[in-house]
């Protein structure tokens, strides 16, 4: 009885430790950005309305927006938009597009037919700006604050549960009574 | 006849999955040659070595997504640009963090990672010691030389 004590013991620690590990795992697949708390890695891209005009983040410093990264070929942006128009619509805070690796006349088309909750959208043709921002699979969406700095990220469609409990609660007070 | 049928079928699949895998490299993901041949290993290792962040099970070198080719193209850009191995490896660290990596950094929250191999060694050795501690104390008694039987063996089988 003794011999098998301990290995019995050393067996069940070992169980709980796994136990815990796969409990406490976080949502499998969602890789936590080294971004957050950093500033926004800077671009000035091409807008989708005027290629000659640019998207910059040096003109959105001083306010807090939302950076949703999308392409058309992408599935899970057309089961998001929905929810992009209702974030629009509480006019809480401005949503930038990053248009990832698309064609611009299938972006404007998309646009024109579901509606374009964006106030601007930047084209990243290379990919260079989403690689920039961590970024390895559309959608995806940085909560970037007025200092110009990330606060939070988000993998996946937004929905209204993340919407609500994530975004509008990082906001200062004043743009989240608005919504 | 049926027989040799299923035969057949089984040694065609078999000479076309052995050719799939001798073949493997002629269409290889990656095309890419850099013009320097030093420069060209440091990319194959450093590509080897960094995970595809789509795929997650695929190093970048193995990966046919999209993005594995953007970061591979980056990869090759730092070090055309002369940055080191450790430079180009944290410059993907800052993008995408820890997990781009397939060999953790040494760090408080890898320490277990690196350090429980180690440890386990160090338990099994001290049982293995245990063990033979203590078979060495039931043997220490017999103290004839080993090989020579006792002289009277061969008479006590007769």
């Amino acid at each position: 009885m003794n011999r098998f004590a301990l290995p019995m013991a050393v067996f069940a620690a070992l169980v709980v430790v796994l136990a815990i590990g796969i409990r406490h795992s976080p949502q499998k697949g969602i890789i936590l950005s080294p971004l957050i708390g950093k500033p926004a890695p800077p671009f000035s891209l091409p807008s989708l309305d005027d290629p000659a005009h640019a998207v910059a983040t040096q003109d959105l410093k001083g306010r807090w927006y939302l950076l949703n990264v999308w392409g058309t070929w992408c599935v899970e942006c057309r089961a998001e938009h929905q929810m992009l128009l209702e974030a629009r619509d509480t006019h809480a805070l401005p949503l930038i597009g990053l248009d990832w690796k698309d064609d611009d006349a299938r972006a404007r088309e998309w646009l024109a037919q579901l509606g374009n909750p964006y106030e601007a959208v930047a084209l990243d043709h290379s990919g260079n700006t989403a690689v920039d921002y961590g970024v390895y699979g559309a959608p995806e969406t940085f909560l970037i604050n007025d200092q110009g700095v990330v606060v939070y990220k988000y993998v996946g469609p937004l929905t209204r549960e993340v919407w609500a409990k994530e975004i509008l609660p990082r906001l200062p007070a004043h743009a989240a009574a608005r919504s | 006849m049926r027989q040799r049928t299923i035969r057949l079928t089984t040694l065609v699949s078999a000479i076309a999955l052995a050719t799939a895998l001798l073949t493997t490299r002629a269409w290889a993901v990656d095309p890419t040659e850099l013009p320097d041949a030093r420069l060209q290993a440091r990319y194959l290792a450093l590509t080897h070595e960094l995970r595809c962040m789509q795929c997650q099970n695929e190093t970048l070198a193995d990966s046919p997504v999209d993005l594995a080719a953007d970061l591979r193209r980056e990869v090759r850009e730092l070090l055309l640009q002369g940055k080191s191995d450790d430079e180009v490896r944290a410059w993907m660290v800052a993008r995408y963090g820890d997990f781009i990596l397939f060999r953790p950094r040494f760090s408080a929250r890898t320490a277990w990672l690196w350090l429980a191999p180690g440890v386990a060694l160090l338990i099994g050795l001290g049982v293995c010691w245990r063990i033979v501690r203590g078979r060495t104390a039931l043997v220490d008694a017999d103290s004839d030389p080993v090989g020579e039987d006792p002289p009277q063996a061969p008479d006590a089988r007769g």
